[in-house]
């Protein structure tokens, strides 16, 4: 059924059309180790999203026929500019030349003819492979089989459904991996609760924008487990650069359990009863849903399983305690702009309301 | 001095025939010269230039470093809106339109230009549109806390536009600006193409135009045809804004990509209206200082008007990730292609000029040698952008930043450098120290390359564009930090030709009529030229009309 469309890009046609981009990549993979000393200390470490590293099928077929490009572009950069710096060198004045003007040569119908024609063709094969490529990755594959999750953007969080899994989460994908024989596609239904986001994990599939009043789809078979990164790459107000997203990659049997977890109900820890009550009974749970309490509200993440995830405030910062106790007392601090307000509660409600919400596993 | 009264009359200081500060300050308010608004044009320009630069340089302050707190985000988010707003519109378009003043009737060999008192309008719509971009910061607080200068971007796509999600006026200060600075534009555009349809010099057919004016020319139509859209857009968002319209928000029904067409309408074929002025700059200055005719003429002029067609068909590669579908992605990743062949022939025609010459160095040389490597860079770049599948990745990151300030800086703002160095004497009677000129380039070439090359990296390894920071373990920490570093050495370049101006001015060398011993027309006349320019119009037989005079036995009209 869908077993052929792993297979469609033919890694063998593009690895032909490598040889000339093998610089520049080597050149991104040394930038990459450059980078890779982070001085933040993640739990997961956190690998640069480099275009050059896919990590799925589309982003791979990218990758292939980036290097055709860059393979055709080096050519004519070095040719062109080749050229260039022989003329300048060989055709500087020299002494003796004052008062004397060169022969005026005012053009050549052939040459001109010539260097019209070949970049005219070099656009035609440059067109031919683009077209293929964008219908290809463009087409999904036969018979969705895979795994349907929408992404709303909001100003600045994704929220994440998984409408036939029944689950609600933020900032935090989680998938299955890919494997050709056993394929599973992930099937993005992407929407906005605002104004325009976009989607874009480089490791994973390229960009399509989050528009308000248009839904868009994007669709990737990740083939490595792991972590990957992205975020929002449509300027959409003050923390544009605050909303983070991560992908996580699941073995099959891992992705089982986490959706087993993420689909039970609440924790409901009598030992947190004051901080829970504390939470019902303040402005939370206007904005904020945890299943199976009377807290519902739809402007902010879904907490029911908010330890569950490894940051706060869309990736800013790392989930922990005390992180989650400095976001509540005070939003705007570890996130200016953030449009979550700060509660102005005592430090002791704050206590009891952190101790309940890191019961939320 | 008629029908001006007052003490004004009355020169009082300076030397014998010069006029007074205030008297002075007064001509030039009330000019309708083009050369004089062609001048406050291009100053107006610069003045813009060392701005937007300075909010450039403050952002890449804060990028020097990840989760840097140099500044605000809100801060930031305006830096760039304002950069971006203040390049366009107050810095490529003033500079462009600004030489297209000075230089058209000029070259044509006519007075001025059709209708100069339009000229003037179309001068100071367009400054004072600046000022009130400008004045949001004193003035554009609304509503109480919700910010002063507008932070939408310079493109401003909805619906973040809209009163829910930017209160306050500073939105309305953007809009207003641009739409004002637009009718200035259009006002301009229809000079320019009445002046050089109507004005030229006897003998002087299309065919013999300088290249500068046929360039000029494509510009200018294009203008027309691009700018009332953007007009009508910010006409639209207005109404949202104010008469509760619906055009771009979402919320109520409007489209978000509605606004993205039309602006890109617009803004891509803009980028066209500010790099084409660039290739009739170079067109004039390699020719000269390779001592050979242009190579192929005909076919500069052609790929120019190819380029304007072409380019106004491909506003949608911007939009390659909206979700437009297969279709019409691989037919504007076609077109966007398509206009990369006029433009690699220009390169290749400049080459075949370069080819066989003999080459002086001087510094307006200098600058479009330098423009010619790096705008090969930005136009590679470019088709890389116009391959959809690849743009899926590389738009909206630091990548598209790079290509660009490549395209802008690397192609457009080198050119306007080599074309002050070469049209200063003319302007002013004066010579720019080729010392200083020689510092300035290569401080600039140096600054410019070390800033923008590391940012394709950047892009490629994940980076979108208009974040005001970002985490440290993403791997972009040191293409930023060099990028940064490369910041004030174009910060001492421009200082460097700021210094060569005005000791140019204080006591340069005396430039003579043709200091470049130049072809076209403009180094006919004194430098700078009398108010009427030529004393008598003056008669063409070819494309070079000083080269004729200079060489009766071999003159170009025997050879066109």
């Amino acid at each position: 059924m869908a077993s052929a469309w792993p297979q469609r890009f033919g890694h063998g046609v593009a690895v032909r059309t490598i040889s000339m981009a093998a610089l520049v990549e080597l050149m991104v993979l040394a930038a990459s180790a450059v980078g890779a000393t982070g001085l933040f200390s993640n739990d997961t470490p956190v690998s640069t999203p480099s275009i050059f590293t896919p990590a799925s099928t589309p982003a791979f077929a990218i990758r292939h026929l980036s290097y055709f490009v860059l393979g055709i572009c080096a050519v004519i950069f070095i040719v062109v500019s080749g050229l260039l710096t022989y003329c300048i060198i060989r055709f500087r004045r020299r002494p003796g030349d004052e008062g004397r003007e060169p022969p005026q040569v005012y053009g050549s119908n052939q040459i001109e003819l010539a260097w019209t024609v070949v970049p005219v063709l070099i656009v035609v094969i440059m067109f031919l492979a683009t077209a293929r490529y964008i219908f290809g990755i463009q087409r999904l594959p036969p018979s969705p089989s895979g795994l349907q999750a929408t992404i709303i953007g909001n100003q600045w969080w994704w929220e994440i459904r998984y409408p036939d899994l029944g689950i609600v989460t933020a900032n935090e994908l989680h998938v299955p991996v890919s494997d050709p024989a056993n394929p599973m596609p992930i099937f993005l239904t992407l929407q906005s609760a605002d104004v325009i986001h976009s989607f874009w994990v480089p490791q994973l599939a390229g960009k399509m924008d989050v528009i308000p009043n248009k839904t868009n789809h994007v669709w990737f078979d990740a083939q490595t487990p792991g972590l990957y990164v992205g975020q929002c790459a449509e300027y959409c107000g003050v923390q544009h650069a605050g909303m983070l997203l991560r992908v996580v990659v699941h073995p099959r049997d891992e992705f089982a359990q986490w959706v087993a977890a993420q689909q039970a109900p609440a924790v409901d820890d009598p030992g947190v009863r004051g901080g829970r009550e504390l939470f019902q009974s303040l402005a939370c749970i206007n904005c904020h849903t945890v299943r199976g309490t009377p807290a519902n509200g739809l402007f902010g993440p879904d907490l029911t399983h908010l330890m569950s995830r490894a940051t706060l405030a869309a990736g800013v910062v790392r989930n922990t305690p005390e992180n989650l106790r400095a976001w509540i007392d005070h939003p705007d601090t570890l996130k200016p702009g953030a449009l979550m307000p700060a509660m102005k509660l005592s430090p002791r409600d704050l206590d009891q309301l952190v101790a309940y919400l890191l019961t939320l596993h | 001095m008629n029908g001006i009264s007052g003490t004004l009359d009355h020169p009082e200081e300076g030397a014998p025939g010069q006029l007074p500060v205030l008297a002075r300050l007064h001509e030039w308010v009330v000019t309708v010269d083009h050369k004089r608004l062609g001048i406050m044009y291009i100053v107006v320009g610069l003045v813009f230039l060392l701005v937007a630069g300075l909010e450039a340089a403050l952002m890449r302050w804060q990028l020097a470093f990840p989760e840097s707190t140099v500044l605000s985000p809100q801060v930031f988010n305006r830096l760039f809106t304002m950069h971006g707003t203040t390049m366009v519109f107050f810095v490529g378009v003033p500079i462009v339109f600004g030489f297209g003043n000075y230089l058209v009737p000029l070259m044509i060999g006519t007075r001025d230009l059709a209708f100069p008192r339009l000229n003037a309008f179309g001068f100071w719509l367009l400054f004072f549109s600046g000022l009130l971009l400008y004045f949001s910061y004193l003035a554009g607080d609304g509503l109480y806390g919700v910010g002063s200068a507008p932070d939408v971007g310079w493109f401003a796509y909805a619906p973040l536009t809209s009163r829910a999600f930017s209160p306050g006026n500073s939105t309305d200060y953007w809009n207003l600006a641009i739409l004002i600075s637009g009718f200035g534009t259009i006002a301009t555009s229809v000079n320019l193409v009445a002046t050089i349809l109507t004005m030229r010099c006897p003998g002087m057919a299309l065919g013999r135009m300088p290249l500068y004016v046929w360039m000029m020319l494509v510009v200018s139509g294009m203008t027309l045809i691009i700018l009332p859209p953007l007009s009508a857009a910010q006409i639209m968002l207005l109404f949202d804004r104010f008469l509760g319209a619906h055009f771009f928000d979402t919320q109520a029904g409007g489209s978000a990509v509605l606004w993205q067409h039309f602006f890109w309408f617009f803004g891509h074929p803009e980028v066209y209206v500010l790099m084409v002025p660039g290739f009739g700059f170079a067109s004039e200055i390699i020719p000269v200082f390779s001592r050979k005719v242009i190579f192929g003429y005909a076919l500069v002029a052609a790929s120019a008007v190819a380029i304007g067609v072409i380019g106004m068909g491909t506003w949608a590669h911007h939009m390659f990730v909206v979700g437009m579908g297969s279709t019409p992605t691989a037919l504007f990743a076609a077109s966007t292609m398509l206009v990369a062949v006029p433009t690699g022939v220009k390169i290749f025609n400049w080459l075949g000029t370069i080819y066989g010459g003999r080459l002086r160095f001087e510094t307006p040389m200098l600058f479009c040698l330098a423009f010619l490597f790096q705008f090969l860079c930005a136009g590679l770049t470019g088709v890389m952008l116009a391959v959809a599948p690849f743009d899926w990745q590389l738009s909206d990151s630091y990548f598209v930043v790079a290509h660009f300030h490549f395209v802008l800086i690397g192609g457009l703002v080198f050119t306007i450098f080599a074309a002050i160095y070469y049209w200063f004497p003319k302007a002013t009677g004066r010579m720019l120290s080729e010392t200083l000129g020689r510092w300035h380039f290569w401080l600039f070439v140096i600054g410019f390359n070390l800033t923008f090359i590391p940012l394709h990296f950047a892009g490629v390894l994940g980076m979108p564009r208009r974040i005001y920071t970002y985490p440290a373990d993403r791997g972009w920490e040191v293409w930023n930090l060099v990028a940064t570093l490369g910041v004030p050495i174009q910060g001492v370049a421009l200082l460097l030709f700021l210094l060569n101006v005005i000791l140019a001015l204080r006591g340069g060398k005396a430039a003579g009529n043709d200091p470049w011993d130049a072809w076209t027309l403009e180094w006919l006349t004194t430098s700078p030229p009398p108010d009427y320019n030529f004393e008598t119009l003056p008669e063409v037989r070819s494309r070079r009309p000083l080269w004729d005079l200079k060489h009766p036995n071999d003159p170009d009209w025997l050879h066109e």
